[in-house]
This record gives C-alpha cells, sequence and structure tokens, in this order.
C-alpha cells in the first residue's frame, strides 16, 4: 500500500523516538530514582545557601542512599514552594507570618539553623578608626534626618574622630531581601518614627538613598562613592573587608558584630523566644548582644506524608543542628547557642508521620 | 457515470499545471483525500512538511497570545484594584499595599530616551563611515569589534558600570553639566555618579552596536546606482551620503526602534547604576528606578498576592510597550527593504 508506506515511514520513526525520549526524560525527573535512594527537594533563602549545600554534601557522604537537592530561589519563593507542596522543605530568613501559616493546607514547624547579622559601613576616606552608632541616629541617617557626616549627634558618639563636612549619601537594598527586613525590624523596634513612616519589609519604601542590587551593588555603590553609608550582611562584610561601624546595643555597650556576639545575641533572648522559635532577636538585650542579628529558619511539614522521606528529613535537621553547626562558622554564620539547640531538638521530634513519631 | 464525474473533477482538486506523473498520491481512488487539502499535488510528504511548518508558524503566535493572556490574567487583581490609578500612581509601597506604576514608567521611558539620543547619532556616524569612507583594511575590524560588543553579557556591564562609568561621571563628566548647565532643572541636586543620567548612557552604550549593524545594512542596500547618479551630478561626498541617508530614512528609523526595544527591557544593567529608586525627579542625576528593574528586583521576595499581582502588571505593560515597538520596528524595515529590492 503506498498510502501507508509513505505515512508510516518517516513520522512513525520520528514519534516513536519522541515517545522514547519523554520516557528517559521523565525517568530522570521521578521523586526516586534507583532503588532505594530517597530523594529530598528543598528551596528558600539564598541567605544560607553556602551552608546548605556544604551540609548537603557532608551529609550525604554518611548517608549516600539519600539525595537532598536545595535551590537558593529567595525565601518569598521557599515559602510559597513549602505552601503549595512542591518541595519537602522550605527555608526562611524571617518567620513566616500568621496569614501566611494559616495560607497552608497543614502545620507547618519551623528550624532554626543559623543565625546571620547585618552590618553597617561606610566610605569615609580620612576615617580609619571604626565609627560607632547609636540606634536613634542610625534610623536618623536612613528617615533622612541627619544629613551631615559632621552632624552632632554623629559627633556625640565618634568624640575622637575627625567627620567631614560632606552629605550623607544613603544606600539600601534594591532587591527584596531577608537582609532588609532584619534592618528595618531593628529600627522599627529602636525608632517609633521609622515603625510609623516606614516599617520592617523585604523590600520598604525607603525614604531617602539609593538603591544597590545585592550586597555586591550595595557594596559597590558605597565602596565607588565617597560619604556613603549602607548595610550588608555579615559574612559579606567579612570577606570583603568592609570598614564596619560599632552599633549600641540596648546595654549601652558598642558592639562590634562578630560571629560570638551575633550567637549572643539569639542566647539573651532564648528566654523570651516562643515555643514555635518564630522570633525576631534584633535589639536583644545582652552585654555582649550584636543587636542586628537574626535567625534563618528550614521550615517543614509536622505530619510528614511520605514516612521514608520524613525520616530522611529529620534525620537530615537533626545532623544539621548538631554536626552541621561545625561547619557554620567558617562560612561565617554564627551557629545556635546551646539552649536553643535544646528546643530545636524538640521541634525536630514532634515531626510525625500518619501520627507516629519518626525519632 | 461514477467514472465520469471523477475523471472530470481530479485536474479541478489539482491546479498544478502540468499532472503529475503516475505514482502514489495521483491515484483517482484518494482524490479528495487530507493530502489534497494541504498541497496542491496531493504528495504526503508535501502535505506533512506543510503542515509542521504552518504548526510551527502558528506556534510563536500562540506563545506570544498566551503570553499576554497569561500576564492579564495573573495580574487581574491588581488591574481591578487601582484600575487605571497604577499608571498615574508615584506611590510604590508593599507594605502598605499601595502600588503605582508611574516612576518606573518614567524611568524606563527617559533612560531609553537618553540611550536613543546618545546612541543614534553616534551610530549614524559608525555606520556611514564603515559604509562609505572606510577602506576595507579597517572596516572589517570595526565590524567586528561591534559585534563583539553587541554579545557582551549585560551583568558585565552593570559592574564595569558600577566600578569604572560612575566613578568616571562623577569626577569628570556631572560636575561640568552641573556647572554648566545647573540652571536647567535637569542638572541640579547632588552629584553621585549613581542616577538616570548613568542608567541612560550605559544603555546608549548597549544599544549603539544594535542600531550601528542595522544601519549598516541598510545603507548597504541603497543601489549604487544612487550614489552614481549623485556623484555624475557632481554631488561631494557629503551630499551623496545625504542622498544615501535619505534613501534609508525608514530602515534607519527601524534601527532606532529595535535600539529603542532593547534599551526599555534591559535589566542587569541599568538595576548595577540607575539608583533603583521609586520617585520622579526632575534631575537627571537623581536616582530612577527602570519597569524591568523592579521585576528583577522585586519578584523573588515579594509576597502577598496583590503585591505579586502588582509586578505582574508592570511586566505586562512593559510587554505592551515593547511589543508596540517592536511591531513598529518591523513594519518600517519590511517598507525599506521591499523598496530597495524594487529599485535593484
Amino acid at each position: 500500500m503506498p498510502l501507508s508506506r509513505t505515512f508510516s515511514s518517516i513520522p512513525l520513526r520520528l514519534s516513536l523516538f519522541f515517545v522514547v525520549a519523554v520516557a528517559i526524560f521523565c525517568y530522570g525527573c521521578k521523586g526516586t530514582g534507583p532503588t532505594g535512594t530517597i530523594s529530598l527537594q528543598g528551596a528558600g533563602a539564598t541567605f544560607p545557601n553556602p551552608l546548605y549545600q556544604k551540609w548537603l554534601s557532608e551529609f550525604s557522604k554518611q548517608h549516600p542512599n539519600i539525595a537532598i537537592d536545595y535551590q537558593s530561589i529567595g525565601s518569598g519563593g521557599g515559602i510559597k514552594q513549602i505552601q503549595s507542596q512542591t518541595v519537602d522543605f522550605g527555608a526562611s530568613d524571617a518567620p513566616m507570618t500568621d496569614v501566611e501559616l494559616k495560607a497552608a493546607p497543614a502545620e507547618l514547624i519551623h528550624v532554626p539553623t543559623v543565625l546571620g547579622a547585618v552590618v553597617l559601613t561606610y566610605n569615609l576616606q580620612a576615617v580609619s578608626k571604626p565609627l560607632r552608632f547609636s540606634p536613634d541616629v542610625i534610623a536618623d541617617i536612613f528617615l533622612g534626618k541627619i544629613t551631615k557626616w559632621n552632624d552632632p549627634r554623629i559627633k556625640a558618639d565618634n568624640a575622637e574622630v575627625d567627620l567631614p563636612t560632606a552629605d550623607i549619601t544613603v544606600v539600601h537594598r534594591a532587591d527584596g531581601s531577608g537582609t532588609s527586613f532584619v534592618f528595618t525590624d531593628y529600627l522599627s523596634k529602636v525608632s517609633p518614627d521609622w515603625k510609623e513612616k516606614v516599617g520592617a519589609d523585604k523590600s520598604p519604601k525607603w525614604p531617602v538613598g539609593q538603591g544597590g542590587k545585592g550586597n555586591e551593588g550595595v557594596t559597590g555603590q558605597v565602596k565607588q562613592q565617597p560619604n556613603t553609608i549602607g548595610y550588608v550582611e555579615l559574612a559579606y562584610a567579612v570577606q570583603n573587608k568592609l570598614p564596619a561601624a560599632l552599633i549600641k546595643n540596648p546595654s549601652g555597650k558598642y558592639v562590634e558584630a562578630s560571629i560570638d556576639a551575633v550567637t549572643a545575641a539569639a542566647a539573651a533572648s532564648a528566654a523570651t523566644t516562643p515555643d514555635d522559635l518564630r522570633v525576631s532577636i534584633t535589639n536583644a538585650n545582652g552585654a555582649e548582644a550584636y543587636p542586628i542579628s537574626s535567625y534563618t529558619y528550614i521550615l517543614a511539614y509536622k505530619d510528614q506524608k511520605d514516612a521514608a522521606k520524613g525520616k530522611a528529613l529529620v534525620d537530615f535537621l537533626w545532623w544539621g543542628i548538631h554536626d552541621g553547626e561545625s561547619y557554620a562558622k567558617d562560612l561565617l554564620y554564627a551557629p545556635l547557642p546551646a539552649e536553643i539547640v535544646k528546643r530545636a531538638e524538640a521541634k525536630i521530634n514532634s515531626i510525625t508521620s500518619g501520627g507516629k513519631p519518626l525519632r | 457515470m461514477g467514472r465520469q464525474t471523477k475523471v472530470i473533477k481530479r485536474p479541478m482538486l489539482s491546479p498544478h499545471p502540468n499532472p503529475l506523473p503516475k505514482g502514489e498520491g495521483n491515484s483517482p481512488k484518494v482524490a479528495g483525500h487530507w493530502r489534497f487539502a494541504l498541497s496542491p499535488t496531493g504528495n504526503a510528504g508535501d502535505a506533512i512538511f506543510r503542515a509542521l511548518m504552518f504548526a510551527a508558524g502558528l506556534l510563536i503566535l500562540l506563545i506570544v497570545l498566551g503570553m499576554i493572556a497569561a500576564l492579564a490574567a495573573k495580574s487581574m487583581l491588581s488591574i481591578q484594584h487601582f484600575r487605571f490609578a497604577f499608571l498615574t500612581s508615584r506611590e510604590w509601597n508593599p507594605i502598605k499595599g499601595q502600588f503605582g506604576a508611574l516612576p518606573f514608567i518614567y524611568g524606563t521611558v527617559v533612560s531609553s530616551a537618553i540611550a536613543v539620543l546618545i546612541a543614534v547619532p553616534l551610530s549614524l556616524g559608525i555606520a556611514v563611515f564603515l559604509v562609505e569612507q572606510a577602506p576595507y583594511y579597517l572596516a572589517r575590524p570595526i565590524t567586528f569589534l561591534i559585534e563583539l560588543l553587541a554579545a557582551i553579557p549585560s551583568v558585565v556591564y552593570g559592574v564595569w558600570g558600577i566600578f569604572v562609568l560612575a566613578p568616571f561621571l562623577r569626577v569628570h563628566v556631572e560636575p561640568h553639566l552641573a556647572r554648566w548647565f545647573g540652571w536647567l532643572p535637569l542638572f541640579q541636586g547632588s552629584v553621585t555618579g549613581i542616577g538616570l543620567l548613568t542608567g541612560g548612557i550605559i544603555l546608549a552604550i548597549m544599544v549603539t552596536p544594535i542600531i550601528t549593524a542595522v544601519v549598516r545594512d541598510v545603507l548597504a542596500a541603497v543601489p549604487n546606482s544612487q550614489r552614481e547618479a549623485a556623484l555624475a551630478l557632481g554631488a561631494t561626498k557629503w551630499e551623496t551620503t545625504r542622498v544615501v541617508l535619505v534613501n534609508g530614512v525608514p530602515g534607519i528609523a527601524g534601527a532606532v526602534m529595535l535600539g529603542l526595544g532593547r534599551a526599555l527591557g534591559e535589566t542587569m544593567a541599568v538595576t548595577m547604576v540607575i539608583g533603583n529608586r521609586a520617585e520622579i525627579s526632575a534631575s537627571l542625576f537623581a536616582p530612577s528606578y527602570t519597569i524591568a528593574s523592579a521585576i528583577a528586583n522585586e519578584f523573588t521576595e515579594a509576597t502577598g498576592d496583590l503585591y505579586l499581582s502588582s509586578l505582574v502588571e508592570l511586566g505586562l505593560i512593559l510587554f505592551l510597550v515593547t511589543f508596540v515597538v517592536n511591531g513598529v520596528a518591523r513594519l518600517l524595515v519590511w517598507n525599506v527593504t521591499r523598496r530597495s529590492g524594487a529599485a535593484a
């Protein structure tokens, strides 16, 4: 038959090829790969990504049957994906709000993993000694009320420093960021004016200044323009040896941003940390506490649908807050204080599958 | 009776002037088959080929329509909530849930306008030099360098902009602009090197290679008979060039539109140097914001339905602006190529 011959030859072979290709592709994207391997998918915050990648590689060395993948798509994306159950765990710098928790189909728990901090950096060519700032002065600089570097209120904190008469140029993050959230959360706590006019958010409406994209954008703008002030996350400031200001904490002490000072802030606020561990630790009330610090969290469902996957997730989280913490300092994250590790353990132990505990 | 009608009908179904050699697909038994609907010859290979090509063409149309539909659907919440106020409000405050696109539209349009103002004379100059003046040994390497410029990733332009261009403008350009043209509101305010002017200048550098490449092709397409005629009438080199340019006007306009389209949608390079501030200021030194930068910066961390919906609506606005600009560009380019084809 001429019809069947012409019709069957090339198109049929082509379609057969497509069927095989699709089959191979779908095999690759299946949840469980070769026999016995459990794969977990996580997504969220970019800030802890270097640490989580380290955790994944170390953990998979000890558990070759568990494959975990983490995609740093941003805290907002992490919250959205865990809400729609497209990932096994999410990650976020700011804890989920009550509204966001209600939008999830089941109960979610927050497991804090490490801490980060935000430092104030600046570009004043003649100044070599680290600057000191009081909380209200920081708020008023970012509100645009203090506009000159030689303002008497900046001078009051820095008596020995010869400050220029120049205008202050404020640089802030332009992209939505947990770093901005922590910084504005702090400003909202120390300045009623800031709280009323601006508030705390990942991308607030900044009263003054110019925006840089990412830590690298803010750093670039601060480094290239004299008389600027901006904020970046601690790890970034340390790696790039940026000048960092000392900030006056509620105990009245000027504290340098350091990993120990951040852990101290978490320890100082442990007593007031609620059961669900959703807490802001900015402006923490301890003598050694650095006031612009915060937790970063992993988000997971309290009841796991798949017992095998749930067990793998629980093992991973447990390993993370114990063995995993030892990698934190090298990567410039502050490890959890012992009290908080204890409370995070209880959270991990509360994860169940079909009502049965997984640990 | 039946046999007779078939014999009469066959040539009507096939407009092909010469009857095909006897073979597959030409047998009277399968006349009126689907293959004839797709291919006049009724050849199965032709029919399948035509169907595939038609599907490929249709796919582009479907993708464009699908994108508009998806953007419109996802931004429905903000369209219904703000209506036309979205286009006229200057307030962009995610905390208070107030979203207005005007500062972004302003920043996008003005930065692109600055880019085109700088890039068009520059590109015309380069293209005229390459086509009308440059000796072969110069034209080749310059063309190569221009194509190289067009291939540099925009994030590289952005990093160069923040570390080289912005400090250069702050020290060597903006103070002089403020000194000589400070009476204009455009050049007032504090000089920081980061702002609308820097964004426009970096866009100009990015679109120059595109405009140059297209204008060069357009000028090369102007028939030599035009140049010969002008020279024969005793025209100088400059007058001849003017004749050539006048001939290429629609094509040059198309090139400018293509460059403008690129400038409107550029994200990374601009966001590094424009200052990212949703405010409308008379001064070109002041920080500003573009639609594309706003989406890139805020989308990843945006939470809340109205916020997301507003960002998508920004995308819809940008899409429509770019769509119109590219449509106009296509029409103009098509116009000039048709004319030069007729003249040749």
